[in-house]
């Protein structure tokens, strides 16, 4: 089998075609694997178009030892895998896709201890690109950790995974 | 510089200090491995993020001591442009500053492979300093 046939094997057994995407189902086979299960995320809740990731606070990814506070690294990470489940969450099915562009914007420091939740949502699917907005915070919306807006282009399934 | 010691998130990405380079500026890398893979085969977004910040951070801290300031360091915003996916190799980073001023720092941050002109990763990132705190 060669490589191309390989990747296409494996999306076909995570996401067959046709595939329904059940953002809880979906988010929780994300959330046992790679860096998005390392880091601990977890599915929260989601919507017509926008799914909530949580991150629980662990000190083995805290930015800043004295304080406790958890480094901003895995709050892109966060807003990247919410942003990025966000689009499929409004199409209802998986496409290959990659981020293209992510900014984010940290309003405060997330409080040492408290589970940062994202809420991401899809606000509109082009040809081309996917475009999406989130916020992260650890417990009132209202007083947001971080805001973030990004794209994602949609590609071809070939050559988007290498197994 | 004086060892620039890496946050907990950073040692448990995996990331170190690769080496100095211009009299001063460090170059961050970490290795490919299943904590921070992404898609099957490729780097997640959000750990080239992660090194990016960290080299941001690095290289702002580099420029500070430079000018004998012991200012703390927050984060306001980045901005990442993703131009190749990353592959199973070991990534560098490293940032330069643009501007250090009084309140306000201004980095940009690149992030490479094997070969060093094709970018990974590009990205601009802002940082408010801090007097220290007593």
């Amino acid at each position: 089998m060669n490589k191309d046939e390989k990747a296409a094997g494996l999306m076909k057994t995570i996401m067959p075609e046709g595939f329904v995407f059940d953002p809880a189902r979906g988010a929780r086979w994300f959330t046992r694997h790679g860096h998005t299960g390392f880091l601990g995320m977890e599915y929260h809740d989601h919507g017509d178009d926008w799914i909530e990731l949580a991150l629980p606070w662990r000190e083995g990814l805290v930015g800043v030892e004295e304080t406790g506070v958890l480094a901003s690294g895995p709050i892109i990470s966060l807003l990247d895998n919410a942003t990025s489940m966000s689009v499929w969450t409004r199409q209802g099915t998986f496409n290959p896709q990659v981020t293209l562009d992510l900014r984010i914007d940290y309003v405060r420091a997330a409080t040492p201890g408290k589970t940062v939740i994202a809420r991401a949502e899809c606000y509109q699917v082009r040809r081309s690109m996917a475009f999406v907005r989130g916020i992260a915070h650890d417990g009132d919306i209202a007083d947001p950790v971080a805001h973030t807006a990004g794209i994602f282009m949609l590609v071809s399934s070939e050559g988007w995974s290498k197994p | 510089m004086s060892a620039f010691k890496l946050p907990p998130y950073a040692r448990t990405m995996g990331m170190d200090v690769d080496h100095i380079e211009d009299g001063g500026v460090p170059v961050i890398a970490m290795d490919f491995a299943d904590k921070v893979q992404g898609r099957p085969g490729f780097l997640h977004d959000g750990a080239i993020g992660g090194l990016l910040e960290m080299a941001a951070h690095a290289a702002l801290r580099a420029e500070l001591q430079r000018q004998g300031s012991d200012s703390r360091i927050k984060p306001v915003n980045i901005s990442i442009e993703y131009l190749r996916g990353g592959l199973q190799e070991r990534t560098f980073a490293r940032g330069e500053v643009i501007r250090a001023g009084r309140r306000v720092a201004n980095v940009r941050v690149e992030a490479w492979q094997g070969d060093r002109s094709k970018l990974v990763a590009s990205s601009w990132m802002n940082f408010l300093l801090a007097p220290p705190k007593d």
